[in-house]
């Protein structure tokens, strides 16, 4: 199936990645706004579903990588991207089928169609992440042994790397480092992949389900309905929690933005308290000491009243908010999946749990 | 005995307010404001002064907090025509500048937009140097058409050297045409840093032109006194300031209630709820000062990201039409406004107000009670509950810590506010209160403010926040602080996330007493 994406589904997009961005990931409006301006000068972006891609068919992910508030300031040319696709096209000797999303929650959600605009190609309906993560070995294709490299880093000066390394931790470490000189932000053409690969290593139609999430929400609001409960019907999520942020904490250990929201519960959680620990990411959520919820299942604080998504950084004293937790794709909840993003990875000494079987265990109702 | 002026323009009444050398107020008054601004201006003075128990030659200062700037944005009208200029290239060139911005507004500032090479890197590196030629080129041809010039440089609020040159350069090609500066006016965020900056440029004659207006009708009625504005944050500026950044008072006048009422009831941490005829803003006072946004706020349509007081503004006023829908009650969000006088029930109109509903309950008693008998009293407590209602549920979202804290009561309307609610410690009405934000506007004091991304793997947390706070005292001190009443008023620092090497984006404000 072949649709397009144009300005309305654009806007759609960029606020259901902001739902799967869970807290991080940065806000999408830079990259929306990058985005709008691409298909109001090059057309529509045809997005196609990852089952009509030829098996041998050659997709480039393209993303942006390096700090959010760095982006906002510093905005792209917007030659970053063709340059780093033509980079790694030339070193590859292929043509290039279609770009996809590598991670389909925040701004990364956006880079892809603003590029496939200016390109002319096509957007894969995948991701590897079906939400957003910090580092670039955390992928659905790590896991099925697709490499990161090569890889091209590109900036808005003109600066191109091409980087080949051993392994996807290397690649992280070594591309962190040049993001930093850099400028702080830079845009990366990434595991390159055949269409076989990508079936089996792809999180699906992750782009029609940002762009459902955000329908729901906007008609929501249209049809005075009430939008959390859109939300959850359309993600297969949980409510975990409905309640007032009483106190956020935040401390840098190691370059990362740490931190912790109390959230005082309201309606039928009077009484008790959930804690959400978030690293850039709303990583694990308790309820009165007791884990409900971890990475890599999907924690995201919604504003109570319009389901508007709070990033991390917007965190503060006395929102309203409703707490939900969608299951991860079921590729997360392998063994190498957990080892790579599960609670112990982030420095939690907690197993994980799926999110809906902790629901049972509770005695709360599955939907 | 020297005496402060202060003046308010809100969007019902224009208050004035006099007060003598040890801030007492001598003489208040309030009028209807007016669609032009100026004339309601002019007869406050006239009302304020009308007492005559204040010798005019000695009011040696008068602050002014207007919505001339505000109105002219939202309306469109007398905005000059703008050369928007961006310093950032190659980086940038994927969002043009007044991107998102509606037709007619771009419409009337001339839709001039040009980047050019220049701007830095977050720690400070050059992305490209200032293309000098470029920029003479541009000022040829926006020449006798632009009015005004927006510079906006990529990382300006950590270093503002690039902005600066290229305003030396378009006062050279353009002569003396206002120039305004992204790093004066907003901080990090990019585009909606430049709406901010192209926002005042457009503004600039309207600020200039009510200058003149005030400074014709004070020395027309004897009184030379030095000119202030009120800003955003609660702070003065000069005249010449104020002409130069005029987007700086357009959100001044509900923080100059919450700098009045801080004043008038001597608390430094309080929530202040100001209740004027169409709505109910409720403030935070933190540290004497009003708590800022962290969030983008749009002013006319546009988003941007300057100094503005973090606000919960909702329907709820002294004129706030009360409805009967089937078994509900239903508040506002709409208001007779202005035409209370008129239209309410007590004074003989044929709407219901929350004026209508306090009289019914005996909390006020103003017009005629005689003729609210179609108001049963149950109707009028179960309004009066819902209205409270409203007020509670945003304090509680406004409030920085769960413990119950001061609730200061503030503005024309506040005889809707009991004398107990729910999260308030206490609710305190100060003397004066009606004109809360008139005196807000004459005490204020005078700031300065700085935002930079500071590297702390070789400088060290505290040795970052010592130098923060040493440029923020000298922005003080430039904006006419007396040195030794100068106080470090917020202190934020926000780590930058997904990046290495310890960066963190420091924002300190110092402000201080006027110096003599």
């Amino acid at each position: 199936m072949v649709r397009e994406i144009g300005v309305r589904e654009i806007e759609d997009i960029a606020t259901g990645a902001a739902v799967l961005g869970t807290g991080g990931g940065g806000d999408p409006h830079v990259g929306k706004l990058m985005a709008l301006q691409a298909v109001t000068e090059c057309g529509p972006v045809k997005l196609i579903d990852l089952d009509d891609v030829p098996d041998d068919a050659l997709l480039m992910p393209l993303a942006m990588m390096g700090a959010p508030t760095v982006l906002v300031e510093k905005i792209p040319n917007g030659a970053e991207f063709p340059a780093a696709y033509d980079a790694l096209k030339n070193y590859l000797g292929k043509d290039v089928y279609a770009t996809m999303p590598i991670e389909a929650g925040g701004v990364n959600s956006m880079i892809p169609l603003a590029s496939a605009a200016r390109l002319g190609i096509p957007v894969v309906d995948a991701d590897g992440m079906g939400r957003a993560f910090p580092e670039l070995q955390m992928v659905t294709f790590h896991l099925c042994g697709v490499k990161a490299t090569p890889m091209v880093m590109t900036d808005e000066k003109g600066n191109t790397l091409l980087l080949n390394t051993v392994n996807n931790n290397w690649t992280e470490a070594i591309a962190r480092a040049a993001t930093v000189v850099m400028g702080g932000s830079a845009m990366i053409a990434i595991y390159p992949m055949t269409g076989a690969q990508a079936k089996a290593g792809g999180i699906r139609r992750v782009v029609t389900l940002c762009q459902r999430i955000g329908e729901v929400i906007r008609e929501a609001k249209i049809q005075r309905r009430d939008p959390v409960s859109a939300v959850l019907e359309v993600t297969g999520g949980f409510e975990l929690f409905k309640g007032k942020i009483t106190d956020v904490s935040r401390r840098t250990v190691g370059g990362f933005a740490r931190g912790e929201a109390t959230f005082e519960g309201m309606d039928g959680y009077k009484g008790r308290t959930m804690k959400v620990e978030f690293q850039n990411e709303n990583l694990i959520a308790t309820c009165d000491g007791e884990v409900w919820a971890s990475v890599p299942d999907l924690i995201t604080v919604l504003d109570a009243e319009t389901a508007r998504p709070i990033t991390t950084e917007g965190l503060r004293y006395g929102y309203r908010a409703v707490i939900i937790g969608i299951p991860c794709d079921s590729k997360w909840r392998s063994p190498a999946g957990i080892a790579t993003v599960g609670p112990r990875y982030f420095g939690y000494d907690v197993d994980y749990v799926p999110v809906e079987q902790r629901l049972a265990e509770r005695g709360g109702a599955l939907r | 005995m020297i005496y402060r002026l202060g003046i308010d323009v809100g969007g019902t009444n224009t208050d004035a307010v006099i007060l003598d050398e040890a801030n007492v107020p001598v003489a208040k008054a309030k009028t209807p404001t007016t669609e032009d601004v100026t004339s309601g201006i002019l007869k406050v003075l006239d009302l304020v002064l009308e007492p005559g128990n204040v010798d005019v030659a000695q009011i040696k200062y008068a602050m002014l907090g207007t919505t001339h700037c505000t109105n002219a944005i939202v309306e469109r009208k007398r905005l000059c025509r703008v050369a928007v200029i961006r310093l950032g290239a190659p980086a940038t060139l994927a969002i043009k500048p007044l991107t998102g911005w509606p037709e007619d507004l771009k419409a009337a500032i001339g839709d001039m937009r040009f980047v050019v090479g220049g701007g830095h890197e977050f720690d400070g590196r050059r992305i490209a140097p200032v293309d000098e030629q470029e920029l003479r080129r541009i000022c040829g041809q926006v020449k006798g058409r632009a009015e005004a010039v927006a510079v906006t440089s990529v990382f300006s609020p950590v270093n503002t050297e690039d902005e600066k040159l290229a305003a030396e350069i378009i006062r050279s090609e353009l002569g003396d045409i206002p120039v305004s500066l992204s790093h004066e006016i907003g901080s990090i965020g990019l585009l909606e840093r430049e709406n901010a900056t192209v926002l005042n440029a457009a503004v600039v004659r309207v600020a200039r032109s009510i200058a003149e207006a005030f400074d014709k009708a004070l020395k027309d009625r004897g009184i030379s006194a030095r000119m202030y504005f009120g800003q955003n944050d609660g702070t003065l500026m000069s005249v010449d300031y104020a002409v130069r950044y005029p987007i700086l008072t357009v959100a001044c006048g509900p923080t100059n209630s919450i700098r009045g009422a801080a004043f008038l009831s001597g608390y430094r941490d309080a929530l202040v709820v100001d209740v004027g005829g169409t709505t109910t803003d409720v403030g935070v006072l933190a540290n004497r000062f009003p708590r800022e946004s962290s969030v983008a706020v749009e002013i006319g349509g546009i988003r941007t990201n300057f100094r503005m007081p973090d606000l919960i503004s909702i329907g709820l006023g002294g004129g706030t039409i009360v409805r009967a829908d089937g078994g509900n009650i239903r508040i506002g969000p709409d208001s007779v406004g202005y035409r209370l006088t008129r239209e309410a029930l007590v004074f003989g109109g044929t709407t219901l107000t929350a004026t209508d509903v306090a009289v019914k309950l005996g909390i006020a008693a103003i017009g005629d009670v005689r003729r609210l008998g179609s108001v049963t009293s149950g109707f009028a407590e179960e309004a009066h509950r819902q209205m409270v209602k409203m007020m509670e549920d945003v304090i509680d979202r406004m409030k920085t810590s769960p413990e119950p804290c001061p609730v200061i009561v503030v503005g024309g309307g506040s005889i809707l506010v009991p004398d107990k609610l729910c999260g308030a410690s206490e609710v305190v009405r100060p003397a004066h209160f009606e004109v809360a934000n008139a005196i807000g506007a004459a005490i204020a004091q005078v700031s300065g403010e700085i935002e930079r991304v500071f590297s702390l793997e070789n400088l060290g947390r505290e040795e970052a926040l010592r130098q923060a706070k040493e440029m923020a005292v000298q922005e003080a001190i430039k904006a006419g602080a007396d040195p030794s009443s100068i106080e470090i008023v917020e202190v934020d620092d926000v780590p930058l996330a997904y990046l290495p090497g310890n960066a963190t984006r420091i924002r300190v404000k110092a402000a201080g007493k006027l110096a003599g």
